[in-house]
């Protein structure tokens, strides 16, 4: 937790919550970086990392694992998203799911070219819906298919992205899912501990009915002081607090909300880089 | 005017007579003495006085005692100059560079004073001290040029000042040198001016040396000239930093002009005082902002606090340091007979302790000092404060000699041969007679001075010996004093709340503007808050680091027609971050003195930090700062000159228009009817109630004052130039500009405030209003009546009087108008002039003001 507008806080609402063990120093959250580094986005990779840091709670490892991931496809997506290379790439699946129809080509592909699987079946699903009607396949209609594999004309197709996606933890329609059921989640929990404090506030929805134009996911009525910070507005945010998505937060939410709310505080209920910059 | 002085030196008149003469409410203008065939007008006599003692006391102002040099410029004010036609004045003025900074320097144009057959006159040279750095502070770009035109008007201040590219001119000066006195000075080297003025007057009036000195000095050795000005002025401190100071030469017009050059680098202390700075606008460096005596009316008091903690100060180190730069500068001798003694520069000089005993003349100075008080009371000088500082500076004076006996002599030898070239404040002894008898006289007003002040003056060595009655005064007075300098407030940036009833997508023609809205507040922010952390960062200039973000909004906000949004957004965070009394001072919070001494120790630190704001004059600039916009003004001030957008600027000026008229009809209950008895008793605190509308009254007339000042600064902003037109140009302009509506029509609101006798409210936001003028709009029909109102009422705001409006309500309008008079681009002529008595008829009733003291 950490409130904007000055100096870095530990979590404010309640001692007693869970997040308040989770502030990494720097050089722990390295630690913990470079162990995320060698792994690759499946299920399993959880598990090692648990069983090195038990102290940990899962989702926090998984978050910074998550991020850490993410910053690291960033790098290399480039990599894979040239012309040239989705053709060899689509090429290959194609020879191989006609070799194997019911083998998980797809999947099998991404871990050896060091991409996503759900990046992976994207890439795949689009050369293929372009190859169906020569022209390119609307976004929508893309995720659409993403989403419900069944859409997608090709059996042997709809059965690889599938496996794709049910075996990345970090990218594709089923992490999203569980990111907003997991955000939701804990701006409910926001919701109840405000409530259970008696503290009167108005959330983002009635903040959107009132027309306004940015939206934090609480404005508290009257501010509150949370160690020695004076709070008007939460945001909460279910992820790790780390210095690339704290800065980008900062430039599209925060900010903004500090401009028209005055000073804030920011919930990482996965921990946060304690000496994270927080004006 | 000289002729009627002479009598009265020689007694031939009586005083008392001309007192009263002084006394009586302006209808009685003229004065006449049959038996001497004398007729006076007091618009003359008034300045030539002024001049007079400022002359007068040039040499021994002028030395300063330790350290820094003293200050030669002050002596400037060579009294002798004559007139010059304002034309001539101007031309000459331009030539001489320097002269903008004088700007006030003159007060007494010189057109005003006749020449008397004397042909002394001295104009006033106000000095100016203009010190660059003030002029940074100017925010119309125009502004700072605009004070060297000023200069131009004023010339003959101007000509004190120092610029130094002028020294040229020396064609004039040998004109000049004709004259008498000024011949000694000259070959000093004094010649810097001087010469302008000259010619046409006809070789006579000698142009003070002074001024020349101030130049010279400059030119010579930069550094040691600012530090010469300095000192004597005020005492200000040595310290090296900076030179500038010297602005001290508060002293009224003429007297220093000190030249600060624009060279100081960074000195931060930019004062001015009087003056306008002619630095240039563009200069970011200028940090800081004078601020407080322009900023809020009430200011000028803590201004003249803090100078004097400075003089004090000064004077401390300089006693240890002994050691005087040579003040080869002296100032010009304004008389002939001085000449030499100005020219040693006597490195060594020890100061002379001032001893009653020595005092000589003292029937003269008595008769000076009831003349002065007089003008003083009736608000006959432009400036009470400006004055008040004269009168400390001469307290404070140090003889630079051992020769006193020399002098002495040599004074005696001449004094006879005409009474007005006696030198009556040439030893310290007469000087701090003077100043102390001065000072007996204002009680009043001293007493209404802060502790801090009163404190230092009751400790005052000179003070006691010179009248320990005054020092029991004083003593007594400090348990009574109320007034603090203002705290400087720490303004934290807090930004503007959305408001759904005024912000959100209703508000809006199309989703669009009300997108580009949402981006536009973020930039708004961005930009404020790289300005806090940047700008005084050495070398950071605001239209380089921002100047495109902010017309690339403008652009976007005009494609969507969001200017009144945004003026609504400006003018909130404006308002939130510059309303305090006196806004984000440059040195940061530092403590006042008492509260330092209760942090003991651990305020060594901090200890060190004060010393260093005592040393050097940080935010505060002379007695007569120009306009500035201190703190976060200057970010807005600054905004709006990049942004330079005309659809937002008029929306700013409909919306403030608005604000200001609305503010200026909130309702003020007036303390109870016995206000007079009570504030003679300093204005107790008076019950809750009364507490609660004394603040929310300051509340709202810091607020009108912030809008007003923006008003003008928006308002006058298409007109401003770097110069002073010439006179061809301004009668076109005039033409053509009195045929559009002004923004406000400050006549009216004026008339109306005067009639509801709601002034205390009106005059101080409609002066900062009038102090953003551009050099053309004094003269517009609707600016130049208003100006004369504002005369008229000054000029019954007698402070002892015991009228309806209570004194400090008084102290504060005397204090802003007397501001306002001062500052460069109004034209010194309006002061010493008759003409408004029949422009602006203020009805007898009219200058009683219900209202509460304000800041105090």
């Amino acid at each position: 937790m950490e409130a904007i507008g000055d100096g870095t806080s530990t979590a404010g609402i309640k001692s007693k919550d869970p997040f308040l063990m989770m502030r990494l120093s720097r050089a722990e959250y390295k630690e913990r970086v470079r162990w995320t580094e060698k792994l690759r986005p499946t299920r399993r990779c959880v598990k090692i990392l648990k069983d090195r840091f038990p102290s940990h709670s899962q989702s926090t490892l998984l978050s910074i694992y998550s991020l850490e991931y993410q910053k690291w496809i960033k790098r290399t997506f480039s990599r894979h998203h040239v012309p040239h290379v989705i053709e060899s790439y689509y090429q290959r699946y194609l020879s191989e799911a006609k070799a194997q129809p019911t083998a998980p080509v797809l999947l099998e592909l991404a871990n050896e070219v060091d991409l996503s699987p759900a990046l992976m079946a994207r890439i795949i699903l689009d050369r293929f819906l372009q190859g169906q009607d020569g022209g390119m396949p609307s976004k929508s209609v893309l995720n659409s298919m993403l989403k419900e594999p069944s859409l997608i004309p090709d059996q042997i197709l709809a059965s690889n992205v599938y496996q794709c996606t049910i075996n990345d933890c970090c990218y594709g329609p089923l992490v999203d899912c569980i990111k907003h059921a997991i955000g939701h989640e804990h701006e409910v929990l926001l919701w109840e501990k405000l409530k259970e404090k008696n503290l009167s506030f108005l959330d983002e929805n009635h903040l959107r009915t009132m027309g306004y134009d940015k939206t934090p996911d609480i404005i508290l009525e009257v501010p509150v002081a949370v160690e020695g910070h004076i709070v008007h507005w939460i945001e909460s945010k279910a992820s790790f607090g780390d210095d690339q998505s704290h800065q980008t937060y900062l430039n599209e939410q925060f900010w903004s909300y500090w401009n028209r709310f005055g000073p804030g505080l920011v919930i990482y209920w996965y921990g946060f880089i304690g000496d994270l910059d927080c004006q | 005017m000289a002729a009627l002085l002479e009598s009265l030196l020689s007694q031939k008149v009586d005083i008392i007579k001309v007192v009263d003469w002084l006394k009586s409410a302006g209808d009685e203008d003229k004065l006449s003495i049959s038996e001497l065939g004398l007729t006076v007008h007091k618009e003359e006599f008034v300045p030539f006085l002024l001049n007079f003692l400022r002359e007068q006391s040039s040499q021994a102002l002028t030395h300063g005692p330790a350290t820094p040099a003293k200050t030669p410029s002050r002596p400037r004010p060579a009294a002798q100059t004559q007139v010059f036609s304002e034309k001539r004045g101007c031309k000459s003025a331009s030539g001489g560079s320097g002269t903008r900074a004088a700007s006030r320097v003159q007060l007494f144009s010189p057109s005003f004073v006749s020449p008397g057959p004397e042909g002394s006159h001295c104009l006033s040279g106000v000095t100016a001290f203009s010190s660059p750095s003030s002029s940074t502070t100017w925010s119309p770009a125009s502004r700072p040029s605009g004070s060297e035109r000023r200069g131009g008007q004023r010339i003959m201040l101007g000509d004190y000042m120092v610029s130094p590219p002028d020294f040229q001119h020396s064609p004039s000066f040998q004109s000049q040198k004709s004259r008498k006195k000024s011949g000694g000075n000259m070959s000093l080297g004094g010649r810097g001016r001087g010469g302008h003025y000259i010619d046409e007057t006809g070789g006579r009036r000698s142009v003070r040396g002074g001024e020349g000195y101030g130049r010279i000095i400059e030119q010579v050795s930069p550094p040691s000239v600012g530090q010469l000005n300095f000192n004597n002025l005020e005492e200000f401190p040595p310290v090296g930093s900076s030179p500038i100071s010297p602005a001290a030469s508060k002293p009224t017009r003429r007297i220093n002009p000190t030249p600060v050059s624009a060279e100081r680098p960074r000195s931060k202390p930019k004062t001015c005082f009087t003056s306008t700075p002619f630095s240039k606008p563009s200069s970011p460096l200028s940090g800081v902002v004078p601020l407080e005596g322009s900023m809020t009316g009430g200011n000028s008091l803590s201004l003249q606090e803090e100078r004097e903690l400075l003089k004090k100060e000064k004077t401390k180190r300089a006693q240890q340091v002994g050691s005087p730069q040579p003040s080869s500068l002296e100032p010009c001798t304004p008389t002939k007979t001085v000449l030499k003694t100005g020219s040693n520069v006597t490195p060594e000089q020890q100061t002379t302790c001032p001893e009653p005993s020595k005092v000589t003349f003292s029937l003269e100075l008595d008769l000076l000092v009831e003349l002065y008080s007089t003008c003083i009371s009736e608000n006959l000088v432009p400036n009470i404060f400006l004055e008040l500082f004269f009168v400390m500076q001469l307290l404070t004076s140090r003889s630079p000699h051992t020769h006193d006996d020399e002098q002495e002599s040599l004074c005696a030898a001449h004094s006879h041969s005409d009474i007005l070239e006696r030198c009556y404040l040439r030893l310290v002894h007469n000087c701090v007679y003077f100043a102390v008898k001065v000072l007996e006289n204002q009680f009043q007003l001293v007493a209404h001075l802060d502790k801090c002040t009163l404190r230092l003056l009751g400790e005052n060595e000179r003070v006691a010996s010179f009248s320990p009655h005054l020092r029991d005064l004083l003593t007594q007075a400090q348990d009574k004093s109320t007034a603090k300098l203002s705290p400087s407030v720490s303004t934290f940036i807090h930004s503007v709340p959305f408001q759904p009833d005024t912000d959100n997508r209703s508000n809006f023609s199309s989703d669009k503007a009300f997108h580009i809205f949402k981006k536009q507040r973020d930039i708004f922010y961005e930009v404020l808050r790289e300005w806090e952390d940047f700008h005084k960062e050495p070398g950071w200039n605001f239209d380089t680091a921002l100047g495109n973000r902010i017309r690339g909004m403008m652009s976007q906000m005009t494609s969507a027609g969001n200017h009144s949004h945004f003026a609504r957004l400006f003018l909130k965070q404006l308002i939130q971050m510059c309303k305090g009394p006196r806004v984000n001072s440059t040195s940061g919070d530092a403590p006042d003195a008492d509260l330092l001494g209760m942090l003991g120790a651990e305020g060594l630190g901090r200890l060190k930090r004060l010393e260093e704001r005592l040393i050097q004059p940080h935010g505060v600039v002379g007695p007569c700062s120009p306009p500035s916009f201190p703190g976060y003004q200057e970010f807005f001030r600054d905004f709006l000159q990049a942004a330079s957008c005309c659809q937002l600027n008029q929306h700013l000026q409909d919306s403030l228009c608005q604000q200001l008229l609305q503010l200026d009809e909130v309702s003020i209950l007036s303390p109870p009817a016995s206000i007079c008895e009570r504030d003679k008793e300093e204005e107790e605190d008076g019950d809750m109630e009364q507490q609660d509308e004394k603040q929310r009254f300051s509340s709202v007339l810091l607020l009108a004052r912030l809008l007003a000042k923006f008003l003008g600064f928006i308002s006058f902003l298409p007109y401003q130039t770097s110069e002073k037109p010439s006179r061809e140009i301004q009668d076109t302009a005039i033409a053509l500009r009195s045929k559009s509506v002004p923004v406000l029509d400050v006549c009216a609101v004026l008339r109306n405030s005067i009639r509801r006798r709601r002034t205390i409210l009106t005059v101080p936001w409609l002066v900062e209003f009038l102090s953003m003028l551009d050099f053309i709009g004094p003269r517009l029909l609707c600016y130049r009546t208003t100006l004369g109102t504002l005369l008229l009422l000054y000029r019954r705001l007698v402070l002892d009087r015991c009228e309806e409006m209570c004194y400090l309500n008084k102290l504060l309008m005397v204090s802003v108008l007397g501001w306002l008079f001062q500052i460069p681009v109004i034209p010194e002529d309006i002061f010493f002039t008759s003409e408004f008595t029949e422009v602006a008829k203020v009805e007898e009733s009219d200058i009683n003001v219900a209202g509460l003291v304000s800041d105090k």
